[in-house]
C-alpha cells in the first residue's frame, strides 16, 4: 500500500552537529502518529525535511509517493504543515491570509472551505481582524487553518499545543481527532506525553537524531514499563521485611511497591496488617507514555555512553 | 498561474497597504532634490546644449526613484519575510521557484514605475519637460526596475538581518545610483572617472532612460539596451538560482 509518508535512510548535518542519522520510518495513511523526544533530538529538522523547509543531506522522502525534491509541488499539495512557531502575516486579515494560502495552492474561489475552517476552527469573530491584534492561542488556530486550506490528505503538527491554553488545547485536540477519522494522516511531535497516548496509534521516539524506538503506543508502553505500582505512606514508617523486595524506591516516605497484579495487593495489606501498620496515604499508578519515555531515554542514553 | 498571481497579488498589497510610507514618502525625498538642485544649480552647470539643468536632471531623479523604490520592495518584503517567519507559507507551498521570483520581481517593476511616474507626474506641473521617444523611456524604466528588483530579492536572500540589508543598501546600491550619471553628464567628467562609468550597469539605465526623453545620450541607446538586458538576464539567472538551491531559505 501507497504510504503516506516514506522517509528512508535520511541524513543532516550543522556543521559538526549531528541532526538527523540514517532515519528510516514509514508511515500509512489514516494514522495518528506521534514524533517523541527530547528538545533537540531532530523533531523538527526531520518535519522541516518533509515539508521541504530543510534539505536532507543525503536520503529520501516521499509523501503520497511524491518524491518532496524532484515533485515538490505535488509533495506540498498533499501535505499541511502547523509550524511550531507562532509566525504570521502582519499586513492581513485571518480571511485575506487563508484565501492567499489556498491561491499559493492553485485555488480559486475557497470561500466556502475557508468559511469552513473558520468556523470549526470558532474563528468567525476575528474572521476580519488583523493578524496583528489576535492573541497567541487564536494566532495557533489560524495556522492550524492555513495548513487546511487545501484539504492535504497528510497533515503534520509541529508541537501544535505549545503554550495554548487548557480549553483551546482540548479544541484543538478534538478537532484535529475529527480531522483524523475523516481520513487524514495526523503526524504530531508534542511534550504532552498523555496526549500522545491517548490520541495516537503509533509513535517513534527519537534521540540525537536516531529512532531509539517505534511500535505501536500500547506495544511501547507494555515493552517499557512491566506491571504496575503502588505508593504508600505507612504509620510506622518501618516496611515489612517481606515487602522490601517489591519497593522500587522511597521519597518522602512514600514507598513504591511494584505490584504484578491487583491480587497482589491483598498479600500487601496482609503483610502490613500482621505487623499493626496503618496505611496514611495510596496510590495506584499505571504506566504511561512518560514513563516509556523516560525509561527509554535513560535506557538509550545508558547505552550510548 | 493561480498562485503566480496571488503572491504577486500579495506583493502588491503589501506595500500599497502601506503607500504612505512605500509611495508617497519617497516621491517627496525625490522632489526635494530637485528643489535644492534647482535653487543651487539651475544656471551654472552646462549638460546638453538646449536643455536646462533641471530639465535634464528630472529624467535622473525619476529612474533614480524607481531603482531605489524597486530594490527595497523585493528585499525589504523578502527580509521582513524571513525574520518574521512567514516566508515559511510560500516555502511550504508548490509555488515553484519562477513563479516567486516573477512575482516578487513585478511587485518591485510596479512599485518603482508607481513612484517614479508621481515624481514624473508632480513635476510635469511646473516644468515642461519634453518626451520624445516615450517607447525608449518605458523599456529602459522596465529593465531597470526590473534588475533592482532581483537585485533586492538577492539582497534579502542573503542578508540575515536588517543592518546587513542597509549595507548592501548604502555601500553598493546608492554609490552606483549616485555615480551613475543622474546629476550629471559623464561628458563632464575626467577621463579615468568615465571609464569607472562605463563599468557600472546603472549608468546605462539612466542613460538610456533619457534618450527616451530628450533623444540625446552619452553613449548610443541600443548599447545601453543590449547591456541593460544582459546584466538583467544574468542576475534573473542568479536569483532563480539562488531560489531553486533553497540558499538561507531551505537551510
Amino acid at each position: 500500500m501507497l504510504s503516506a509518508i516514506e522517509i528512508k535512510r535520511v541524513c543532516k548535518d550543522f556543521g559538526s552537529m549531528r541532526a538527523l542519522v540514517d532515519v528510516d520510518l514509514e508511515i500509512s495513511p489514516g494514522e495518528f502518529f506521534a514524533l517523541l523526544g527530547p528538545n533537540g533530538a531532530g523533531k523538527t529538522t526531520l518535519i522541516n525535511i518533509i515539508a521541504g523547509l530543510s534539505l536532507a543531506d543525503s536520503g529520501s522522502v516521499n509523501v503520497m509517493g511524491h518524491n518532496v525534491i524532484t515533485q515538490y509541488q505535488q509533495a506540498r499539495r498533499n501535505l499541511g504543515v502547523v509550524p511550531q512557531e507562532l509566525v504570521y502575516d502582519p499586513f492581513f486579515s485571518v480571511r485575506e491570509v487563508l484565501l492567499i494560502q489556498s491561491g499559493y495552492y492553485g485555488i480559486k474561489h475557497n470561500n466556502l472551505w475557508v468559511d469552513e475552517i473558520i468556523e470549526r476552527l470558532d474563528l468567525t469573530d476575528k474572521a476580519n481582524a488583523n493578524m496583528r491584534s489576535l492573541s497567541g492561542g487564536m494566532k495557533r488556530r489560524v495556522l492550524v487553518a492555513q495548513a487546511l486550506v487545501h484539504k492535504p490528505p497528510v497533515i503534520i503538527l509541529d508541537e501544535p499545543t505549545a503554550g495554548v491554553d487548557v480549553e483551546l488545547r482540548q479544541t484543538l485536540w478534538d478537532f484535529i481527532k475529527q480531522l483524523n477519522q475523516d481520513g487524514h494522516t495526523i503526524v504530531l511531535t508534542t511534550h504532552y506525553l498523555e496526549e500522545a497516548e491517548t490520541l495516537c496509534n503509533r509513535v517513534a521516539m527519537l534521540k540525537e537524531g536516531r529512532i531509539i524506538a517505534l511500535d505501536s503506543t500500547q506495544n511501547l508502553i507494555e515493552k517499557l514499563v512491566s506491571g504496575n505500582s503502588v505508593k504508600i505512606r505507612l504509620l510506622p514508617d518501618n516496611l515489612p521485611l517481606v515487602l522490601q523486595p517489591l519497593k522500587k524506591s522511597c521519597t518522602n516516605g512514600l514507598y513504591e511497591l511494584r505490584i504484578d497484579n491487583y491480587a497482589h495487593l491483598e498479600f500487601i495489606l496482609s503483610a502490613l496488617r500482621s505487623e499493626n501498620i496503618h496505611i496514611q496515604e495510596m496510590h495506584l499508578q499505571q504506566p504511561d507514555l512518560e514513563d516509556a519515555f523516560v525509561s527509554l531515554i535513560r535506557n538509550s542514553g545508558n547505552k550510548l555512553q | 498561474m493561480t498562485g503566480f498571481l496571488t503572491l504577486l497579488h500579495k506583493e502588491l498589497l503589501r506595500f500599497w497597504k502601506v503607500g504612505f510610507q512605500t509611495i508617497i514618502a519617497p516621491m517627496v525625498s525625490t522632489l526635494l532634490y530637485l528643489l535644492v538642485f534647482f535653487h543651487v544649480l539651475e544656471t551654472r552647470i552646462e549638460v546638453y546644449p538646449e536643455v536646462a539643468y533641471t530639465i535634464f536632471l528630472i529624467p535622473g531623479l525619476v529612474m533614480m526613484s524607481v531603482i531605489q523604490n524597486a530594490f527595497a520592495n523585493s528585499s525589504s518584503s523578502m527580509i521582513q519575510s524571513k525574520i518574521s517567519g512567514n516566508i515559511v507559507f510560500v516555502l511550504l507551498s508548490p509555488l515553484t521557484y519562477r513563479a516567486i521570483f516573477f512575482a516578487y520581481i513585478l511587485a518591485s517593476i510596479v512599485r518603482g514605475l508607481l513612484v517614479g511616474l508621481g515624481v514624473y507626474l508632480v513635476t510635469l506641473i511646473f516644468f515642461d519637460i519634453p518626451l520624445l521617444l516615450p517607447l525608449w523611456a518605458i523599456l529602459f524604466v522596465i529593465l531597470g526596475s526590473a534588475i533592482l528588483g532581483a537585485l533586492g530579492l538577492i539582497a534579502g536572500i542573503l542578508a540575515d538581518k536588517f543592518d546587513q540589508l542597509a549595507a548592501f543598501q548604502n555601500f553598493i546600491i546608492l554609490p552606483l545610483t549616485f555615480l551613475s550619471g543622474v546629476f550629471y553628464t559623464i561628458h563632464s567628467l575626467p577621463a579615468g572617472w568615465q571609464y569607472l562609468s562605463h563599468l557600472n550597469p546603472f549608468f546605462y539605465m539612466i542613460d538610456g532612460f533619457r534618450y527616451g526623453f530628450f533623444g540625446v545620450s552619452d553613449i548610443s541607446p541600443h548599447i545601453s539596451l543590449l547591456i541593460v538586458s544582459m546584466c538583467l538576464i544574468a542576475i534573473s539567472a542568479l536569483t532563480i538560482n539562488l531560489l531553486r538551491s533553497g540558499y538561507k531559505l531551505r537551510q
